[in-house]
């Protein structure tokens, strides 16, 4: 495999634009990674596009007739919430492999006031399950994982609503979260219950957003920039069989088989990380992925969020971008746009400027949760 | 036989729930199989074992309808038609298999870690009637 630069990355603010459809928005996207690698989208060879709800509509091809139809393979792609993380990681494997030297990865998603995750239809089933053979909802399903370390571990409610202020208040930094807006510990555990323990502040936002990322081989690289962002690792895993699991979603060890060849392939372990973007769709999981990540042993998640230990300052600022709690999580584009993050690019900055208070030098570890909605139960 | 004046049909809300012909009076049932490679568990009928790949035997289980509250959530926002809040737990079988489901006789306002390890039990009930008339029959499980 050949060493791979991140080149050029960008995001759109997340949240509701009820006037420009899917493909504008990562259109725009696209265009603004291609500028701040400082190539066009004739210089690129693949394209892999990220979309949950609208994959079926050709949303990759879609973009290229709006920026430039070159003829290049494109690929769409549906994952769950790890989407735009498989969209990334197909555009990373098709330049590591050598086969490309230019590759895009664009993660779209546009869904307005959808609500509620996992209340899809049954398919052919005669009758919806939801509410009659227990919950398949996302704040009920990531309300039993939290539930499940309280019953392991002690863990409060309190510990989790903390994800939420931490986050919220890390927000508050960043322009491009959906919301920035604090909600101190009383506001979090106030707020009206979705899925208990998470409350309504304990779960991200659905919106819109787009993000994008250029990739190259390092001699490709070297055409376009100086300071080459290369990419340690990319990870994708499924959940293994458990005797609980289809019943219970593990969202635990699909994460730590990821993170440990993640770290294996970079040849670093959790220690030598300087910050961690990670998937926080609902504070429950954030604690959770502290264990699962290996920034804490097991059992300590509740103790590391007391200590202020992932605020930014502490010894390992988790989500300083607010997280999808503050940024929002427009599923596809969301695996992409943790990845922008960590590189710090911002529109009309650029890689070799772009870093705002809340950066630091870092790898970024995304964890790639494969959730399937589609349910046994 | 003629068609006319029967009863609807009763059918399971899930295919791993077995509606007996003269259900209410003989109660209704979660069933699976296990597999003969492996021994792992799993509700109703499989292609293969998901565990070890195994494409059989596999053999039937009726399994317990006595278990325990592993975990749970409770959830007050649903889906559009479906009364919040409700208790959303994975109940333990004593069989070593777990089922989704709603807990009922515990106070959904008042969560508690007391849950944990609760005994429940199942109960079969109607919950809805199908586009063609037919009972849809859920199972539930209540604190015994």
């Amino acid at each position: 495999m050949r060493d791979v630069a991140i080149v050029g990355a960008n995001m759109l603010k997340f949240g509701r634009y009820p006037d420009k459809d899917v493909v504008q928005l990562a259109s725009e996207a696209a265009i603004n990674a291609l500028k701040d690698a400082g190539c066009s989208i004739k210089d690129v060879e693949i394209v892999v596009s990220g979309n949950l709800y609208q994959s079926n509509a050709m949303i990759g091809q879609r973009i290229m007739k709006e920026i430039g139809a070159t003829g290049v393979p494109v690929i769409n792609v549906s994952n769950a919430c790890a989407t735009g993380s498989t969209a990334f990681r197909e555009a990373y494997y098709s330049v590591a492999s050598g086969a490309y030297d230019v590759a895009m990865a664009i993660g779209s998603e546009q869904m307005g006031k959808m609500g509620l995750l996992g209340a899809g239809g049954g398919g052919d089933r005669a009758y919806n399950t939801e509410g009659v053979m227990g919950t398949g909802l996302m704040p009920g399903v990531f309300g039993q994982s939290g539930v499940e370390h309280m019953r392991k571990y002690g863990t409060t409610q309190a510990q989790f609503a903390k994800v939420a202020v931490k986050n919220h208040e890390h927000g508050v930094h960043n322009p491009y979260a959906q919301y920035q807006k604090e909600t101190p510990l009383e506001e979090v555990l106030n707020a009206r219950v979705v899925g208990w323990p998470n409350t309504l502040y304990m779960c991200c936002p659905t919106g819109d957003g787009a993000a994008a990322i250029v990739m190259m081989s390092a001699d490709k690289a070297k055409q376009f920039t100086t300071k080459p962002l290369w990419v340690a690792a990319s990870v994708l895993t499924s959940d293994p069989y458990a005797p609980r699991n289809p019943t219970m979603f593990d969202i635990n060890t699909v994460t730590r088989i990821a993170a440990k060849e993640a770290y294996a392939k970079a040849g670093i372990g959790p220690e030598d990380l300087s910050q961690v973007e990670l998937h926080d769709c609902f504070a429950t999981a954030e604690l959770l992925h502290y264990e699962n990540l290996g920034l804490c042993a097991d059992g300590e998640a509740g103790r590391m969020i007391d200590e202020g230990a992932t605020k930014i300052g502490g010894k390992i600022p988790v989500n300083a971008s607010g997280g999808l709690l503050s940024k929002g999580h427009p599923l596809g584009a969301t695996g992409v746009a943790n990845i922008v993050e960590i590189v710090g690019s911002t529109p009309g900055a650029g890689l070799q400027g772009g870093t705002g208070p809340r950066h630091r030098p870092g790898l970024r570890l995304h964890d790639q949760h494969h959730q399937e909605i589609a349910r046994p139960n | 036989m003629t068609q006319e004046a029967t009863a609807p049909t009763k059918n399971p809300i899930l295919p791993f729930i077995r509606v007996p012909e003269n259900f209410p009076d003989e109660p209704a049932y979660i069933w699976g199989v296990q597999c003969k490679a492996c021994e792992a568990k799993f509700l109703g009928q499989r292609t293969a074992c998901g565990n070890c790949g195994s494409t059989g035997p596999f053999e039937e289980q009726r399994y317990s309808d006595e278990g325990e509250i592993y975990v749970f959530s409770v959830v007050h926002q649903s889906v559009p038609g479906v009364e919040a809040p409700y208790i959303g737990a994975i109940i333990d079988l004593k069989d070593g298999i777990s089922v989704r489901a709603n807990v009922y006789g515990l106070d959904p306002l008042k969560p508690s870690t007391d849950w944990f390890g609760k005994k429940v039990k199942m109960y079969a009930e109607k919950v809805a009637t199908d586009k063609d008339g037919n009972d849809v029959i859920a199972a539930k499980f209540k604190v015994a």
